[in-house]
């Protein structure tokens, strides 16, 4: 009874703040909203008997990726100006459509999912279980996993990079 | 299993909202970081439904899925945000718009 | 010579081909006498020929190669010489021969002598061709050689629109009927096997019986041809306008020879036309008809080459009107004289238009009596062998010709009645001419009178108009003998008389002005009539309305190519098509985005609505 109603606050959270993180114009603030849909989602997770699966979320999301967005946008230096940008480039003008288009694909979603019955079982599925079928059945996907990673590795090293060796050489030249 | 368990079809309502929103957020948006940013959105939807059919199911599957996309969306994070940095240095905005032409 | 008459259509084609290879390079003396005497040697050959035929009396046929042979098909470039050939060929060289004689004072201020003696050679050579080819294939050549020349003399001063138009429409209205004709040999070839002239007719004979329909629907279709090449209705519009060209050329293409190659080619096919009486008797009306057609229209003219022009429409419809009856010798032998008068009424015209710097109105002249007397004898001579006065040329071939007409059962009498109004017009409208161009006042002062090389040419053919009635042609072995009967003798009296009446006529009206007709000429009937005659009976205007201003109209339409829109849509269509989808690469990443979602869309409705299985 208590995890129904602990997955209804955690559901109204998550959409209302990723709505809000849809919407802010400073990208700090939306980032904060980001995370803050994250954790409740961590939260529904462990509500539906994944623990692991939110510990992950809550790590790995809200913590490494948000993160590096943070570093991203401070390296960026916005700032006053950029919000402004946002808020011109927010006008409802542009929301019709592409609303539309959001709200039909919403309804179609629905309607599939409109005939799917059932509960979801509490029991937790437990590390120990995810693990083994990782490595058991699922092994080439970690495989492919791993490679995808080291590919994302040496692509954004590649990037970052050359982004700094020519801020250096424009330093270097500038002095 | 008594009735009182949360119902797999709110799960998918949440997921299909967040989804959604997540789109909106992409088609409107202009600012590289923000269609970012709602592209982890709606990674994260997926990965809710996922998790939540495992849950249904009570196998693991769902949960080694959920760790696939997280792995998808650390590389594609990384890989842009690095690419931010490079139009940002190029083009001097972070406009998607102004940077529509493809060069070498 | 009788083994080597290919000479004298030779001499011409190669004096034209070196005129037209040489002809700038050459001093103007020599140009002129490289084209007389190029024709002057085939006269003397032709003259040569006649003096052995008249002692011998002997077919000649000479072959000289297979031109083409497809199966079974093997026209030969081959001669048929006889009669009938003799007489087409000294018109053709005698008076051709006279003609450009004339021509070389008329044309000496003439920056383009040398083209001009080309064609006119050329022209000599292919209607040689045309009256001794021994088939009907040559024939045909020859036809169209001369319908070229043609074209390319009545368009001879190309520099005026007008002229290349005149051309334009000779060319044209002659290859309608051309085209007919082309029908005709095709039919007569796949009937009989052959287009040699003799054995065709041979053949015609043992296969039809006198009535068949094929050698009807044959014998119609060369008529057209004749028609068309003859200036006969209904397609005799473009002769008054092939008077654009030189004067020279309308004596010898448009009077002397190309114009009668429609007579001649009825009368070398005579033997077909006998199997088939219908088309006699359509030959015989279109004659009548443009006859009194062509007189009547001829009446109101005030171009002097106009007035000809329909007298020798008349003329020939006189012709016509001969073969039509039966009356096949009397036919040709008019063909002869008229050669004679017209091209001596022709070259006087020439003449005078040549001494009055080209002017062509009739009423504009006049009293030019005393001060050409050269031209006026000629026009004397000519105009009483026209109206066909006793005792010259004219009165004996256009005598025979109705009394023939006359004989003629059921028909007969009424074709005879209207030939004689016929010659009462003739009679008429030659001395109107006559009267107005030499007598009464002068308004223009001509700035000389001929020189030698036209008053030669045209003394020769008054003396030709006046004695040509005493030639006996050697065409009696040629065509079928009429049965010698000869009619009452009021009827001959009857047409003896008939043109001098037309002459008194003239002489009341034109001359002292007895008889006043401007009453007459000035109340409304007699105005819109003499318009509706002027402008030759409205045929041309209905010809313009009926057939040029409708193909004008179509080609109007198809220039925007209306077919062609077709595929011009397919074009639009894949542009139109191009532009949407390179509209769609805008490089707008937000677009893309909406674009994917729609798919999106599309797709989950389709994944949605498929029945479950259809998907695994």
């Amino acid at each position: 009874m208590l995890e129904i109603v602990f997955f209804y606050i955690a559901a109204t959270v998550a959409l209302i703040a990723t709505v809000m993180a849809m919407t802010r114009a400073n990208a700090i603030h939306a980032l904060i909203y980001l995370i803050v849909s994250l954790l409740a989602v961590a939260v529904i997770f462990f509500l539906i008997g994944a623990p692991f699966a939110a510990a992950l979320e809550i790590v790995i999301y809200a913590g490494a990726i948000m993160v590096l967005f943070v570093f991203v946008i401070m390296m960026l230096n916005l700032g006053e100006k950029g919000d402004k940008q946002e808020r011109q480039w927010l006008k409802p003008g542009i929301w019709a459509g592409p609303a539309i288009l959001s709200v039909i694909l919403l309804v179609e979603l629905l309607i599939v999912i409109g005939d799917v019955n059932g509960p979801v079982s509490v029991s937790a599925v437990s590390a120990k279980e995810v693990g083994l079928s990782l490595f058991g059945p699922y092994v080439l996907a970690v495989e492919i996993a791993a490679m995808l990673l080291l590919a994302g590795l040496v692509g954004s090293f590649h990037l970052g990079r050359r982004y700094l060796e020519r801020d250096h050489i424009e330093k270097g030249s500038s002095q | 299993m008594d009735g009182l368990n949360i119902p797999l079809n709110h799960i998918l309502l949440v997921s299909s909202l967040l989804f959604a929103i997540g789109m909106l957020g992409l088609m409107i948006r202009r600012n590289i970081i923000f269609i970012l940013m709602s592209l982890e959105v709606m990674l994260n939807a997926a990965a809710l439904a996922f998790v939540a059919a495992g849950a249904h199911w009570e196998q693991p599957d769902g949960q080694v899925v959920f760790m696939l996309i997280l792995t998808v969306a650390a590389a594609e994070v990384a890989v842009g945000l690095g690419l931010v940095l490079q139009v940002q240095k190029r083009f001097k905005t972070l406009d998607m718009d102004h940077a529509n032409r493809m060069q070498g | 010579m009788s083994e080597t008459i290919w000479v004298i259509p030779l001499i011409p084609l190669l004096s034209s081909v070196m005129l037209m290879l040489f002809g700038s390079r050459l001093k103007i003396t020599h140009i002129g006498f490289l084209g007389v005497a190029s024709v002057g040697i085939s006269a003397l050959l032709t003259l040569v020929l006649a003096v052995e035929f008249m002692q011998n009396q002997q077919i000649i046929q000479e072959s000289l190669w297979t031109w083409m042979e497809v199966a079974g098909f093997a026209p030969g470039i081959s001669f048929y010489f006889d009669g009938l050939t003799l007489v087409m060929m000294s018109v053709i060289t005698g008076v051709g021969f006279l003609i450009h004689l004339f021509s070389t004072e008329f044309m000496e201020k003439d920056p383009s002598y040398a083209r001009y003696f080309a064609y006119l050679n050329m022209f000599v050579a292919a209607m040689l061709v045309l009256v001794m080819a021994d088939n009907l294939l040559l024939l045909y050549l020859g036809w169209e050689g001369v319908g070229v020349c043609s074209y390319l003399l009545v368009g001879f001063w190309y520099q005026h629109n007008a002229n290349g138009q005149a051309a334009r429409k000779a060319f044209i209205v002659t290859r309608i009927g051309d085209t007919a004709m082309a029908l005709g040999l095709l039919l007569l070839f796949t009937e009989l096997g052959t287009l040699d002239i003799q054995a065709m007719v041979g053949a015609a004979n043992q296969t039809w019986q006198i009535g068949d329909s094929i050698p009807l629907i044959a014998c119609l279709l060369i008529i057209c041809g004749a028609v068309g090449k003859s200036a006969q209705l209904p397609l005799h519009t473009w002769l008054p306008d092939a008077m654009a060209g030189p004067t020279p050329v309308s004596a010898l293409i448009h009077a002397a020879t190309m114009v009668t190659a429609g007579v001649y080619l009825i009368a070398r096919t005579h033997g077909l036309f006998l199997l088939a009486p219908t088309a006699m008797t359509v030959v015989a009306v279109i004659g009548i008809a443009t006859s009194l057609m062509a007189a009547f229209t001829a009446l109101m003219q005030t171009d002097i080459k106009r007035i000809l022009a329909y007298s020798t429409i008349s003329q020939i419809g006189y012709m016509f009107l001969a073969l039509g009856v039966g009356a096949w010798s009397a036919g040709i032998f008019h063909l002869m004289t008229h050669a004679f008068f017209k091209a001596l009424l022709f070259l006087g015209s020439g003449a005078i238009i040549h001494c009055l710097h080209h002017e062509h109105n009739i009423f504009k002249m006049g009293g030019l009596r005393t001060r050409m007397p050269v031209t006026f004898w000629s026009f004397m001579i000519g105009s009483a062998a026209l109206a066909a006065l006793p005792m010259t040329s004219g009165f004996f071939s256009k005598d025979q010709i109705l009394l023939q007409a006359y004989q003629l059962p059921d028909l007969g009498p009424g074709l005879w009645m209207a030939g004689l109004l016929g010659a009462l017009l003739t009679a008429i409208y030659s001395f109107r001419l006559v009267f107005v161009v030499f007598f009464g006042e002068a308004n223009t002062e001509p700035d000389k009178d001929t020189g030698w090389r036209m008053a030669v040419p045209l003394s020769v053919l008054c003396f030709l108009a006046m004695i040509g009635g005493y030639f006996m042609i050697p065409v009696a072995e040629v065509f079928p003998a009429s049965d010698g009967s000869h009619p009452a003798h009021w009827v001959e009296y009857v047409s003896i008389s008939v043109p001098l009446v037309g002459l008194l006529v003239a002489y009341l009206v034109f001359f002292n002005r007895r008889l006043n007709i401007d009453g007459l000429a000035n109340s409304t009937v007699g105005k819109s009539l003499g318009n509706f005659w002027l402008s030759g009976w409205g045929i041309d205007w209905l010809y313009d309305h009926l057939f040029v201003r409708p193909y004008y109209g179509l080609a109007n339409l198809l220039k925007s190519e209306p077919v062609d829109g077709i595929y011009g849509l397919i074009v639009a269509l894949n542009q139109t098509f191009n532009h949407w989808l390179s509209a769609a690469q805008s490089g707008r990443m937000r677009w893309y985005l909406a674009s994917m979602v729609a798919g999106l869309i599309i797709l989950i409705t389709l994944a949605a609505n498929l029945p479950t299985g259809v998907l695994q």
